[in-house]
């Protein structure tokens, strides 16, 4: 059924704020660092409750992953936070090495992820995170789709072990996921069951796929919907037998279309089911500055393209 | 664990020679660092600091920790860890090779007990030693953090966002070392990427800086001590520790030629000419 319980629209990143204030009560080797910018990653509530457990770095992101690494020697769970490009690009070799290698039980949390950082425009808008976390072997890449899966998320990494990349966002998203939902690793949450069409959405893009579908089932187009918030390990098993019932795939995603979610489930299903697939995502560009809804209308990224891309796949 | 002078000048006479047999028996690695940077890696592990080689875990709480983040002097490392007890001083025959534990560059990916981080990639040791330091004042264990840098490698950014961070924070339960040998791949450092005054460098950073001779066991020792007196103060130790490449070893020493070069038969067997085989050749 596409009907929601509602919450109060909210952004991701103050999920992930109160998450990590969940997970430092829980746990108290549970320790943060963020790189100046506490406020922006929401991570004051936890920087008050454990002032002891909580490092800032200043603007110095490679030291922060190898201070990161370093407190897991001793039984530490460090969450880094900083915007997505400086949690990635910037310090892909400090990940490379001192985490991913190292098989380290680092959290990056990552705000600000993709076009939806808006006005600051390109430089601060990574939309290549994805596909540079997912390329190291043993990351488990995560990309939440609002307030309550973010919290739920957050929550969960901290009692798993290994290296995790968490994505999130800016904006206030509307919130449609369950208060106090399980959130389980690696595991698709299938939206809506369907036979016509397969959608796969992760992220800001889940909610438009959302809508996408309410307007194609209301035209009588049956639409499997899935959401993939665990980007690696992806749930093979549950696109498979997505694209088994329909043979018609659609992923949506606000991440270039090359590395992301998109090629992920075209590796899929090339291997286990090959069918026609089409990638909402941009198109290997960069952004710009504007506010988030007009460049998600412009790149594409809304319901509206989801809705027009699955007319035109299904030649309607 | 604790060994006077003469029998750690032991030990390193073994130590060289197990570098130099290592590097040739693969025809590649790094014999120069490892050669200069012994007499550290001997004080270190048979003298100043307090480790249980027999049983290995990685969080070593109640452990002196150390960090190698010039991660290319692997050689001496190995030699090291095998010969205080680590793991099987036969296993050293196995460096560089296909599926051996001890990879060209120092990683935790093999489980080789001793080793708590991957390093190679240069610039990252020190960030890490001082999560480490840091995990260590929240576990309320006392036990010191120690980590080596090449003088080359602090060309790298990141040493310094590392530096500042330690001084500002007060990591006083961390004792870093420099190699001041004045040589990196492509040359001298004052040809290359001059480091300029590197005391003044590291004080204007806040941190309490010793000079020693590093491959005098004596002085050297005597600056460590010297050192763990300072810790617990409020300031993050640096010791700059000048070394000859290639120590030990005539014509290897003092040249940037033997950073990453193995030798052929006969100057191995000139090498090894000039180390006392003390402990028994692996």
């Amino acid at each position: 059924m596409l009907t929601f319980e509602l919450s109060p629209a909210n952004d991701t990143r103050s999920g992930f704020g109160a998450g990590l204030l969940e997970a430092g009560k829980k746990n108290d080797q549970v320790v943060a660092l963020c790189a100046d910018l506490t406020g922006s990653l929401k991570m004051d509530a936890f920087q008050k409750a454990f002032p002891e457990r909580f490092f800032q770095t200043g603007i110095a992101e490679a030291n922060m992953i190898g201070l990161a690494a370093g407190l897991t020697i001793g039984g530490k769970i460090p969450f880094t936070g900083t915007f997505a490009n400086f949690s990635t690009g910037r310090v892909y070799d400090q990940i490379r090495q001192s985490v991913a290698y190292s098989g380290k039980n680092v959290k990056i949390c990552a705000s600000h992820a993709g076009l939806t950082l808006g006005e600051d425009g390109a430089t601060h808008q990574i939309l290549e995170d994805i596909g540079m976390m997912s390329m190291l072997p043993g990351m488990t890449v995560i990309n939440p789709c609002d307030y309550n899966q973010t919290k739920a998320a957050t929550m969960a990494i901290a009692e798993f072990e290994g290296p995790v990349y968490l994505r999130f966002g800016r904006p206030k998203v509307t919130n449609f996921t369950p208060v106090d939902q399980k959130f389980e690793i690696g595991k698709a949450w299938h939206i809506h069951a369907g036979t016509d069409v397969t959608i796969i959405a992760t992220g800001h893009l889940v909610w438009p796929a959302v809508e996408a579908a309410l307007q194609l089932e209301a035209e009588g187009i049956s639409v499997d919907l899935i959401n993939i918030h665990t980007i690696k390990p992806l749930d093979e098993a549950a696109i498979v037998a997505s694209a088994k019932k329909t043979n018609c795939v659609i992923t949506a995603e606000e991440h270039n279309i090359i590395g992301g979610l998109g090629s992920r489930v075209a590796q899929t299903l090339a291997q286990h089911h090959p069918c026609p697939i089409s990638f909402i995502g941009v198109n290997d560009s960069f952004g710009e500055s504007a506010t988030p809804d007009q460049l998600m209308e412009k790149y594409g990224l809304d319901s509206k393209s989801i809705y027009a891309r699955v007319k035109m796949m299904k030649g309607i | 664990m604790s060994k006077s002078i003469s029998e750690l000048q032991s030990i390193a006479s073994q130590v060289r020679r197990d570098i130099v047999r290592m590097v040739h028996a693969v025809n590649s690695g790094h014999p120069g660092g490892s050669l200069g940077c012994t007499d550290l890696f001997v004080s270190l592990y048979f003298k100043q600091m307090q480790h249980n080689p027999t049983s290995f875990d990685m969080d070593g709480k109640n452990q002196d920790l150390f960090f190698l983040s010039n991660g290319h002097i692997s050689p001496v490392w190995y030699s090291v860890l095998a010969r205080s007890g680590y793991f099987p001083v036969s296993e050293l025959a196995t460096f560089r090779k296909l599926n051996t534990r001890l990879q060209g560059h120092p990683t935790t990916h093999e489980h080789l007990p001793g080793i708590r981080i991957a390093s190679g990639s240069l610039g990252q040791g020190l960030s890490v030693a001082l999560g480490a330091a840091r995990a260590k004042k929240l576990n309320g264990d006392d036990r010191l953090v120690y980590v080596l840098q090449g003088d080359g490698e602090i060309q790298e950014g990141q040493v310094w966002e590392a530096a500042m961070y330690a001084a500002h924070n007060k990591v006083d339960n961390v004792i870093a070392f420099v190699d001041c040998n004045g040589q990196q791949i492509d040359g001298s450092t004052d040809q290359v990427l001059s480091l300029g005054n590197i005391k003044a460098k590291w004080e204007a950073f806040g941190w309490v800086v010793l000079e020693t001779n590093g491959n005098d066991l004596l002085a050297l020792n005597t600056t460590i001590e010297e050192a763990k007196q300072l810790t617990g103060q409020g300031k993050p130790i640096m010791i700059l520790m000048t070394t000859s490449m290639g120590k030990g070893v005539d014509f290897m020493e003092g040249t940037h030629k033997w950073h990453g070069v193995a030798p052929n038969n006969e100057e191995l067997a000139n090498a090894l000419s000039q180390l006392e085989e003390t402990l028994g050749d692996y």
